[in-house]
């Protein structure tokens, strides 16, 4: 078969294109001309409102193009380790053995807040379930079994619970959720803290396993008998119903956009210098006692001045302008008190032993 | 095709004559292409297990050979055992053969011997078309319906016959093991149908003609058909578990991911591929991630011996009946 010569002339063309089009592209990357790319990568929970924040910095500050991938917040730990991104982003504070394998200084700045949320699905129940915190660990630690189970009762005098066993679902994928919900139990909990602890993907005691917020919430839809965690973002976009948890102070509180930024100004007296703190079972009458921070990440010294600047002013917009999408979003912003501390963890960002701010 | 095995010429030779200049330049630079393209795929193999196992050396050390009879799974603390995991891929996939084997070879039979073509055709057709949909669904569905209908209709009665057995005890949920096995059963129907269809098809119909001829009912014709076609049926099979060992998604979403081995089909369980999904984004220290490697590791040599004992059997079988057949 011969290719005619108007085919030929046409693929000609098409490569000639091909080849001008990656020609400017390559020019277009190498010259850069004033515009900074930043690149971050991290924890999948404030993903939404990070592309929120990206898009209207963007709009106000032409030169700057941001880049974030959720990847999960180990993923940002590592990567930020590994050098390969600009910023990193986790739900938990970095440890300190994770500080001690980085290469530099990590500046940790809290950008909002966001709770777990018990859902649960038992029939003949009609008005939101309450949990004392250890009557909640002992379900997960299996020594709870039964939904009529006395202690239940307690919180819930007059509720009509039914005498079936009680199936837990928890998350069979490593995550944030997970470290928040099993660092409240931690505390509340010393045979908790004793035989699972905290963390991202812990051994669990029986239950079921469900991969993702939305298989958590799936399998609690379907299954009578079942209680689960998820985020309260997402227990809020999907209307599920939700139980009120008992705080320090006493109260059964409902999870509220409030209820969690009250935790943070709660836990404001324990709060390190460096930001890095767990916020749940915090002091306050009207906490939300399972709520935590979700951290952005960075080297306190920045290789490269123009993007440590960038960075610098888009944290800045963030936690001030920024702030101001979270209700929406629904994640809690952050508490005055905090957003001042998290300011002075800005300016301390330098280039070459010059500040940036 | 088989025949032409007997004349093959040896790799020294096939490389010789395809680098002379004698003969057509154009069958020379055909063949070397298409022996590239066939080498390619043996060193992705060969390289993928080799990447696998230096990746899992970490593990290969730290547990030795203890990693395949561990039975708990406990990263926090760093112990790592694979035997649920194994158990839970072998579980599964053995009851979705079960399920599945009977449904495809019925379907084939209908298609091939029974239904006019008017009805053949939109059949094949639907079947094929369930092969297509993406596992993802197939799992949404197991959670929103199958799981569902399992609970309410089909576990309640099997614990209720046969709770006698140590196979239909403990709580009902619809999330466990039977669970895992039915979806994986109706993911590898269309693969196993189709492929047994293609075969059946391809018996020759004198052999039909000549049992008809001989007074075969058509139950009779149909075995005689079966028996024919074994080699090939075998090959189906083996394709479909192929399939129901890795599958992920689907499975994943119904099985329930918890890493313990019980004699329960109702109770949750984990399979390799499941856990490998689960954890392997945020497997952040080197042991763990070592650990999950060397899950897929196991994950290949439990296709790979699976594949070859399923061969071997194959190949008994079909020796065992041609010899039946020439005694009979």
């Amino acid at each position: 078969m011969r290719l005619s010569n108007m085919s030929l002339r046409v693929f000609a063309f098409f490569i000639v294109a091909v080849l001008i089009a990656i020609a400017a592209l390559a020019c277009n990357g190498n010259k850069g001309g004033g515009t900074v790319k930043l690149q971050g990568a991290g924890a999948t929970f404030p993903n939404p409102l990070y592309q929120k924040w990206i898009s209207e910095f963007s709009k106000a500050t032409p030169s700057v193009q941001i880049d974030y991938q959720s990847i999960g917040s180990g993923g940002g730990i590592k990567q930020l380790q590994a050098q390969t991104v600009d910023f990193g982003a986790s739900d938990a504070p970095m440890t300190e053995e994770e500080l001690k394998a980085s290469p530099g200084p990590v500046v940790h700045i809290p950008t909002v807040l966001g709770a777990v949320v018990i859902t649960y699905n038992v029939p003949g129940v009609s008005s939101a379930l309450r949990f004392s915190p250890e009557v909640l660990a002992d379900i997960y630690l299996g020594k709870i079994t039964k939904w009529n189970d006395a202690r239940i009762h307690a919180d819930n005098p007059g509720a009509n619970l039914p005498a079936n066993d009680i199936s837990t679902v928890h998350r069979s994928d490593s995550s944030g959720t997970t470290f928040v919900f099993t660092d409240y139990f931690s505390k509340v909990s010393s045979e908790w803290k004793e035989k699972v602890g905290a963390n991202k993907m812990p051994k669990w005691i029986g239950g079921i396993g469900a991969k993702g917020n939305e298989g958590v919430t799936g399998q609690v839809k379907n299954t009578p008998n079942t209680i689960g965690y998820v985020e309260l973002a997402y227990a809020v976009q999907n209307k599920l119903p939700v139980a009120l948890i008992k705080n320090k102070a006493g109260n059964f509180v409902e999870p509220t956009i409030d209820g969690v930024t009250a935790a943070a100004a709660g836990a404001i007296a324990t709060t390190p210098e460096d930001l890095r703190v767990s916020i749940t079972d915090a002091d306050g009458a009207t906490v939300y006692p399972i709520s935590s921070y979700t951290y952005v990440l960075a080297y306190q010294d920045q290789k490269d001045a123009a993007k440590g600047k960038a960075l610098v002013d888009f944290l800045w917009w963030g936690i001030h302008d920024g702030e101001n999408f979270a209700k929406d979003l629904q994640y809690a912003p952050l508490p005055a008190e905090i957003v001042k501390r998290a300011e002075a963890k800005i300016n301390s960002f330098t280039s070459g032993g010059k500040p940036l701010r | 095709m088989r025949e032409a095995g007997g004349r093959r010429p040896s790799l020294n030779s096939f490389i010789k004559s395809a680098l002379s200049p004698t003969g057509n330049l154009g069958d020379s630079v055909f063949r070397l292409l298409m022996f590239a393209v066939a080498a390619l795929m043996v060193i992705f193999v060969v390289g993928m297990i080799l990447a696998l196992a230096s990746h899992s050396l970490p593990s290969l050390r730290g547990f030795g050979f203890g990693f395949l009879t561990g039975t708990e799974w406990d990263p926090p603390k760093t112990i790592f055992g694979a035997l649920p995991f194994i158990y839970g891929t072998l579980a599964s996939s053995l009851i979705a053969l079960v399920i599945s084997v009977p449904l495809s070879l019925g379907v084939a039979v209908f298609l091939v011997e029974q239904a006019p073509s008017w009805l053949a055709r939109p059949v094949t057709f639907l079947v094929e078309l369930l092969a297509a949909i993406p596992s993802v669904v197939y799992g949404l569905w197991g959670i929103f319906v199958l799981a569902p209908i399992l609970r309410e209709h089909v576990e309640p009665p099997l614990a209720r016959w046969f709770g006698s057995l140590p196979l239909f005890r403990g709580p009902i949920t619809g999330i466990g093991l039977l669970t895992g096995g039915v979806i994986l059963a109706i993911m590898i129907t269309p693969i196993i149908s189709a492929v047994v269809r293609d075969v059946l098809a391809a018996v020759p119909n004198t052999q039909r003609e000549a049992a008809l001829a001989l007074g075969a009912t058509k139950w009779e014709t149909t075995q005689v058909v079966l028996v024919n076609g074994a080699p090939g049926i075998a090959g189906a099979i083996i394709l479909g578990l192929g399939r129901a060992i890795g599958e992920t998604m689907a499975v994943t979403m119904v099985i329930g991911n918890r890493p313990e081995i019980s004699l329960s089909l109702f109770h949750p369980s984990y399979t390799l591929a499941s856990v490998i999904a689960n954890e392997f984004t945020e497997a952040t220290d080197d042991i763990y991630l070592s650990s999950l490697i060397e899950l897929g590791l196991i994950l290949f040599l439990v296709t790979f011996v699976v594949n070859a004992i399923a061969r071997v059997l194959v190949w008994r079988v079909t020796r065992t009946s041609a010899a039946a057949g020439l005694a009979a």
